[in-house]
């Protein structure tokens, strides 16, 4: 694999992404009702004239069209997203802070998803058409239509409030925990509920995603020959089906990765975690618009570090793909 | 016709599904019969638990929950479908031209496809009902805008490989209007799979409106269940029932929809068993 070559390759899909976001961000602003300036500062009267005027001046409203579209595309560009409109200070700063806690949650969940899901769609697969697999399929069924905020609560009220083994919300204690390791048990503790929560509904995609890609693979000729070898029937599941089966799996992984982000947003309002997501639901009340335009281009950042994450795993798992290109 | 119900009346869950969707349909058409005046008012003591008058409970403001349930189907049935037409009407449009034409028409309009399907989608559309303001028509018409590409690909892949039958350049040949030819040869032949898509799509879209009204992005003048489990995340320790019966009622709905699509599609499809819906 040249590892420049593709290093270079998702820089420059980064790059498209930023600009094609940012001439996005440019289009919706002018599509709300009214001043630009005023949605940019926040809901009208709110903002006082002087802020209002600053807005103006650094966004070049009161030029050309095409102008003010390139002064917005440079700023974006040196990392300059425009200020909070609620606390005054640049909202890429504010985004930089939360990212790693939403970094930590949508990762964990993405994991944890796909090796649970792959894992439990494989076995519905190998044990296709029997009780445990209608069992298995039909849990993947519920949690596919559930929506995850309601997942989230009805975790909190078992797990939190009735049993009261996990905190219901937060990332850290409200008393500070000593000792860095104490205080990384802390967050992994906080940290299930929100995960699992987000992560769960993933696990029933999967599930329903390997065990299809499974039984298509399974009719293949190739799987047949390894059966009439006449190798064990785990390792055919193993190292002839699953491998095969797994790529689809991982390459629509990547392609939902937009959806983990999206769905971050929600759970992070549920457990009050304190990532982009929980930033992007305050920022809704206040009206704070130039931080949920951050927001979305962050986040859609964060799908081509994912699809990047999954382009490499497919090239270990196929290495086919990597010496194609 | 008759031989598609049939096939789909085989499958016992899409059986459930339907009997369920049925169910909902009626209380959602007959919302003002079951539960008359506005939901949105006051009817009782406030946090009351279920039983008795209210067999759902009141909330914290002494509203009927079940006259929201019955009432919120409306809109969660509404704006399913619609934002689900007008995700067709775009998806279809965008796929058909890219797919009948093809060249750089196409090529150009796979990219912009492609850009739409990988933007995290409901960040996007929380940025659009926030900026045009929340209410039914800016939550129909975000939904839209982020949930038409999957129908775009479908239906172009459709197009191309309808697009070189016989039928259709004999059609060309005899000099039929190439927007004519769309419509009425190339589209009939292209629908089933396009139905069995765009039907689960509706059960998406629910699932995207609710959770758009949980974070208080739904319209204000209408109860609905995204609404209810949003409004209760307060007080949910104490009231149980004010989250849970809206969102078993949308765990409910969705369920029921993916059922009767998945019958639909083994029906419609039948080489297509078990692959789209995942």
């Amino acid at each position: 694999m040249h590892y420049v070559g593709f290093a270079l390759q998702w820089l420059m899909k980064a790059l498209a992404v930023v600009l094609a976001i940012t001439v996005l961000n440019f289009l919706i602003v002018r599509l709300a009702p009214g001043d630009p300036a005023i949605v940019m500062a926040g809901e009208a009267g709110a903002a006082d004239s002087q802020f209002l005027a600053q807005v103006r001046k650094d966004f070049g409203l009161d030029r050309p069209i095409y102008v003010q579209l390139a002064t917005y595309v440079g700023k974006v560009l040196t990392l300059d997203l425009g200020r909070s409109y609620r606390t005054r200070r640049p909202v890429g700063d504010m985004l930089l802070e939360r990212l790693p806690a939403t970094l930590l949650l949508t990762g964990t969940a993405y994991i944890f998803a796909l090796i649970v899901g792959a894992l439990l769609g494989a076995i519905a697969a190998a044990k296709a058409h029997t009780f445990l697999d209608s069992v298995l399929t039909a849990v993947a069924l519920v949690f596919y239509a559930t929506p995850i905020f309601w997942v989230g609560l009805l975790l909190i009220l078992v797990f939190s409030v009735q049993l009261g083994w996990l905190p219901p919300f937060g990332m850290h204690s409200l008393i500070p925990v000593k000792g860095t390791l104490w205080q990384m048990l802390d967050t992994l503790k906080h940290l299930v509920l929100p995960a699992l929560t987000l992560g769960l509904f993933y696990v029933a995609v999967y599930v329903r995603l390997t065990r299809a890609s499974m039984l298509d693979t399974a009719s293949l000729e190739y799987v047949k020959t390894a059966r009439a070898k006449g190798l064990p029937e785990w390792r055919v599941l193993t190292a002839h089906i699953l491998r095969t089966a797994l790529i689809p799996i991982i390459t629509f992984a990547g392609m939902q990765a937009g959806n983990l982000v999206g769905g971050a947003i929600v759970v992070e309002t549920v457990f009050a975690w304190p990532g982009i997501g929980r930033l992007a639901f305050d920022a809704l009340f206040q009206r704070d618009y130039n931080i949920l335009l951050g927001v979305f281009l962050i986040s859609a950042l964060m799908v081509v570090f994912f699809n990047m994450l999954t382009d490499l795993a497919v090239r270990v798992a196929d290495p086919r793909v990597g010496s194609r290109t | 016709m008759r031989r598609i119900l049939r096939r789909v009346m085989q499958n016992r869950g899409a059986v459930a599904g339907g009997v369920v969707l049925a169910v909902i349909l009626v209380c959602a058409v007959a919302a003002p019969l079951i539960a008359p005046g506005d939901p949105m008012a006051t009817r009782g003591r406030p946090l009351l638990p279920p039983g008795g008058q209210f067999p759902f409970g009141t909330d914290m403001l002494g509203r009927d929950v079940l006259a929201g349930i019955v009432h919120g189907a409306r809109i969660s049935l509404l704006i399913g479908v619609m934002s689900t037409f007008a995700a067709v009407l775009i998806g279809v449009t965008v796929g058909a031209i890219a797919g009948f034409f093809g060249g750089w028409v196409d090529e150009v309009l796979v990219r912009f496809t492609e850009f739409f399907q990988t933007i995290p989608s409901f960040v996007f559309a929380i940025l659009l009902v926030a900026i045009m303001r929340p209410g039914l028509a800016s939550i129909i018409i975000a939904i839209a805008v982020v949930t038409w590409p999957p129908i775009a690909r479908l239906a172009r892949s459709e197009f191309m490989s309808i697009r070189h039958r016989e039928f259709v350049e004999a059609a060309v040949l005899s000099g039929v209007s190439q927007g004519r030819i769309i419509v009425t040869e190339v589209l009939p032949n292209a629908a089933s799979p396009l139905i069995v898509v765009s039907s689960l799509m509706v059960a998406t879209a629910i699932l995207t409106e609710s959770a758009l009204s949980f974070l208080g992005l739904g319209d204000p003048n209408h109860i609905s269940w995204g609404y209810m489990v949003g409004a209760a995340r307060t007080v949910f320790r104490q009231a149980w029932w004010l989250s849970v019966f809206p969102g078993l009622a949308i765990a409910l709905t969705v369920l029921a929809i993916n059922l009767v699509g998945e019958g639909l599609n083994d029906a419609l499809n039948p080489h297509l068993k078990g692959r789209i819906g995942a």
